[in-house]
């Protein structure tokens, strides 16, 4: 007979080391090809080009944790983006070139996004129609909403507004680009709030078994609704960080980041089936995948253009450690 | 002479040993019981008989040869099949594919439907069972799910059946059924080996019994020298006073009332009341309606009617309305509707009252506290870092109990409170839900077991058919109940 109160038996696992692993291996194999790629001007690139997947990453992380999926947050970004740039050039005329405008379209953007994830939400809890099939949809139409608003072109943001808004993505402090910051911040709050707040444990539980949350009172379908909403919330902030560095929206904008977002979190250990989640394991997987591209532009092993390849390759490897750490 | 036998048979899960040196021998043509207390090592034993996990050290003898199983597939092939204390069906497939699952008969390389089909029906006769072959399993009732794990391991030839607690879940008139079987099969010469927490079922059927305590073997031998109660001591260890406590309640004021509940598809126009500090049972067979009548009332699925709860009429269309009115049900499977079994034992223990635990931040030292209490006001033997999964079913059963009492509700339904719990833990059980009731809740019992029902209610409503068929009170006796489940009488009694 066991007792009660025996100590815990510590086992390291393989689906906890493994993404950090993979992280420290791609970076010393970085720093030995290129010296500097540990520079202070490729980090921090890299994690800037990190942050929009990230922030995305973050949401889509609580999203599967609670057994859902979304597939729209690449399309909803460009329609985003694409909007916010409308709203801003439309008010120019009324209101001139300034800040105010600009705060305009943060506010647009923020509320854009929270009322696409809050749709996605309703169709899938209220209707109880599979989120496969409801975000399937939304992408769709996201992506043809940005094409039609952009009439098939690219729309451009005003040229004065673009210079009075390019801090956003280029400015920050100590050196510190505001889109890292950004990321950080909410990267933090992510973690806290899935770790040790009563919303990440209620994710955690319907994803495990729906069910069983049911019949503890958990109250499943307002919580799932709110993984959506705080993704499209998310969305929305990475659109924001977004636009100031091209200061334009096409059909192409945000193309495939649903499937890097999802990666990612996949990649950082949460399990897609739901029922366990971590921000951090996302984090890693956002910096994995991004250090790949980098690291295939900065040598010429092998072709950039086999980016997607080595990607596409590591999240099967990282879905089969999840496995064996099941089955062991 | 025994056809399979366990030698000297340990066992550890990491660094903690559950079985130290067990020895039993299973004999030809003879019924074999093994009983113990929740987490006394049962299940584990018949797993290794059964080849599905190896000892850690010691002997599996095949007759009288030491064997070791690579995989259950081997240990089948020797004619060894093992019934789990969980279902091992797939839940999608019809009865007949999984009856006939990784067997399937062929004609040439397609599929023989028609002979499939009349050896199914032939297995389901023999078990008395009315389910289509072409049902899906995971619509079955959990006793029909059950008939079909017997099935499945008689269409094997089998020398051996390992069995455990296969009446856990069936009903008085289905665990005869089973027990025919088990005698038809002891007379082919098959040795049994089952696990039970009904020791009636035990002393009925056994002819060698064997008892384990804390995954020792403390006793073993002819089955005709214990009676149940001697069985009870010697599993746990002490002796055993009278399994009920004494009926000393003191109704209050009405806690709950309902009318015309209706749950569709399910039960009609049920009305009852139950007052503070009364257990109300609710009777009935499987299939009445019962565990769907409460589901309806507490908001678990879709139901009509008038509900007023200390006076007030309520609207309950959500369990967490139920919980915020005070009513809460605990649910009769732990499994697949109580417990994560994935996860641990504070994260289920504090899932459906977190909020009490919710300082905008989870208080997780408040709730290593009340885990250390649930562990012992329950107390809840097993590893405290270990999986729910992992804990044995009895402990399962403790935690969910301990789950729901967290949320701390007014009134209580508990559907079948002690399925699968050893006796000492029932009778403790048995004493926590009289307290309960003496701390002023208002109690609903749905039990399928008679004594049970008896032993424990104040009053008792009998259920049939979706409608309540009776009321009787404390003093009601098995007859009379079973008439009014049977519907063979209908007359409201006095209570
Ligand atoms: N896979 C496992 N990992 C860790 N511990 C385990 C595992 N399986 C069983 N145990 C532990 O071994 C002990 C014996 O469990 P077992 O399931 O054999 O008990 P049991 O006698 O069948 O109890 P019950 O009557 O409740 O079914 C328990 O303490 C249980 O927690
Ligand atoms: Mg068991």
């Amino acid at each position: 007979m066991s007792d009660a109160t025996a100590p815990a038996p510590r086992r390291i696992r393989m689906t906890v080391i493994g993404p950090i692993l993979a992280l420290v291996l791609l970076v010393i194999a970085g720093a030995l090809m290129n010296p500097n790629f540990l520079g202070w001007d490729n980090v921090t690139n890299v994690l800037a080009r990190s942050a929009f997947i990230g922030i995305i990453a973050v949401g889509m992380t609580f999203v599967i944790t609670a057994g859902g999926l979304d597939l729209s947050v690449g399309s909803m970004a460009a329609f985003i983006a694409g909007l916010m740039i409308l709203v801003m050039n439309s008010l120019v005329p009324s209101m001139g070139a300034g800040i105010p405008v600009i705060l305009i379209g943060m506010a647009v953007a923020l509320l854009a996004g929270l009322a696409a994830g809050l749709l996605n939400g309703i169709l899938i809890t209220r209707l109880g129609i599979e989120a496969f099939i409801v975000t399937l949809g939304s992408m769709g139409i996201y992506r043809s909403l940005v094409t039609w608003l952009a009439d098939g072109g690219t729309l451009s943001l005003d040229f004065t507004l673009r210079s009075l808004y390019q801090p956003v993505y280029y400015g920050g402090v100590f050196g510190i680009t505001w889109p890292i910051i950004v990321f950080a911040v909410v990267v933090v709050i992510g973690e806290v709030v899935m770790r040790s707040t009563a919303f990440g444990r209620h994710c955690a539980a319907i994803g495990s078994n729906e069910q069983v949350a049911k019949y503890s009172s958990v109250r499943v379908d307002r919580v799932r609704l709110m993984t959506y909403a705080a993704l499209g919330l998310l969305v929305g902030i990475a659109t924001i960080m977004y636009v100031p560095r091209l200061g334009s929206a096409s059909s192409a904008t945000g193309m495939l980041w649903e499937l890097e977002a999802i990666a990612a979190v996949i990649i950082g250990g949460t399990v897609l089936k739901g029922g366990f989640g971590r921000v951090w394991g996302t984090v890693i997987g956002v910096l994995i995948l991004t250090l790949i591209g980098n690291l295939l532009n900065l040598t010429d092993f092998v072709s950039p253009y086999l980016n997607g390849a080595i990607q596409g390759a590591i999240i099967v490897l990282a879905v089969v450690l999840q496995r064996e750490g099941k089955a062991r | 002479m025994s056809v399979l036998a366990l030698r000297h048979v340990s066992r550890s899960f990491g660094p903690i040993e559950v079985l130290h040196g067990v020895d039993i021998a299973l004999r030809p043509g003879r019924v074999h019981a093994l009983i113990g207390e929740n987490g006394a090592g049962k299940s584990t034993t018949m797993k290794i008989l059964a080849g599905y996990q190896p000892p850690s050290s010691g002997q599996v003898l095949l007759d009288g040869q030491p064997v070791s199983f690579a995989s259950m597939g081997e240990a089948e092939a020797q004619g060894i099949s093992m019934i789990h204390q969980e279902f091992n069906l797939a839940e999608q497939l019809t009865v007949e594919q999984n009856i006939f699952l990784g067997r399937e008969l062929k004609r040439g390389p397609l599929l023989d439907k028609p002979a499939m089909r009349a050896r199914t029906r032939e297995l389901l006769d023999r078990l008395e069972c009315r389910v289509s072959p072409d049902r899906v399993v995971s619509t079955l009732s959990n006793s029909d799910k059950q008939m079909v794990e017997i099935a499945k391991a008689l269409l094997r030839d089998t020398r051996v059946l390992v069995m455990d607690e296969p009446t856990a879940v069936l009903t008085r008139a289905e665990t005869a059924i089973l027990l025919r079987q088990v005698r038809a099969l002891r007379k082919a010469g098959t040795a049994v080996l089952f696990t039970s927490h009904k020791l009636d079922e035990v002393e009925q059927i056994a002819d060698d019994l064997t008892i384990m305590r804390d995954g020792r073997v403390v006793w073993t031998g002819e089955a005709a020298a214990m009676d149940q109660h001697a069985m009870a001591n010697a599993m746990v260890g002490r002796e055993m006073s009278d399994l009920f406590p004494a009926k000393v309640s003191t109704p209050g004021e009405v806690a709950l009332e309902v009318r015309n509940l209706t749950v569709p598809g399910f039960s009609r126009d049920i009305g009852f009341t139950l007052r503070r500090g009364e257990i109300l049972g609710v009777a009935g067979l499987i299939g009445s309606g019962r565990t769907e009548t409460f589901e309806g009332l507490c908001g678990l699925r879709p139901a009509t009617g008038d509900v007023k709860i200390f006076g007030q009429p309520v609207r309950i269309d959500h369990p967490w309305q139920a919980q915020d009115l005070g009513l809460c049900y605990l649910t009769e499977d732990r499994k697949t509707r109580g417990l994560l079994l994935g996860k641990g034992l504070r994260e289920n223990l504090t899932l459906q009252a977190l909020s009490k635990f919710d300082r905008g931040l989870i208080d997780t030292t408040a709730e290593e506290r009340a885990l250390d209490q649930a562990i012992a006001d329950f107390d809840i033997r097993g590893h405290r870092a270990a999986m729910v999964g992992n804990l044995s079913g009895g402990n399962q059963q403790k935690l969910l109990f301990a789950k729901t009492l967290l949320a701390d509700p007014r009134i209580i339904v508990i559907d079948e409170p002690t399925r699968g719990i050893d006796i000492g833990t029932k009778q403790q059980m048995y004493v926590l839900i009289r307290r309960l009731a003496a701390e002023g809740r208002a109690i609903v019992v749905i039990s399928s077991e008679m004594q049970e029902v008896i032993g424990l209610s104040d009053r008792i409503l009998v259920m049939r058919h979706g409608r309540i068929t009776g009321e009787l009170g404390a003093d009601a006796t098995e007859d009379a109940i079973v008439k009014l489940a049977m519907g063979v009488a209908t007359e409201r009694e006095p209570a």
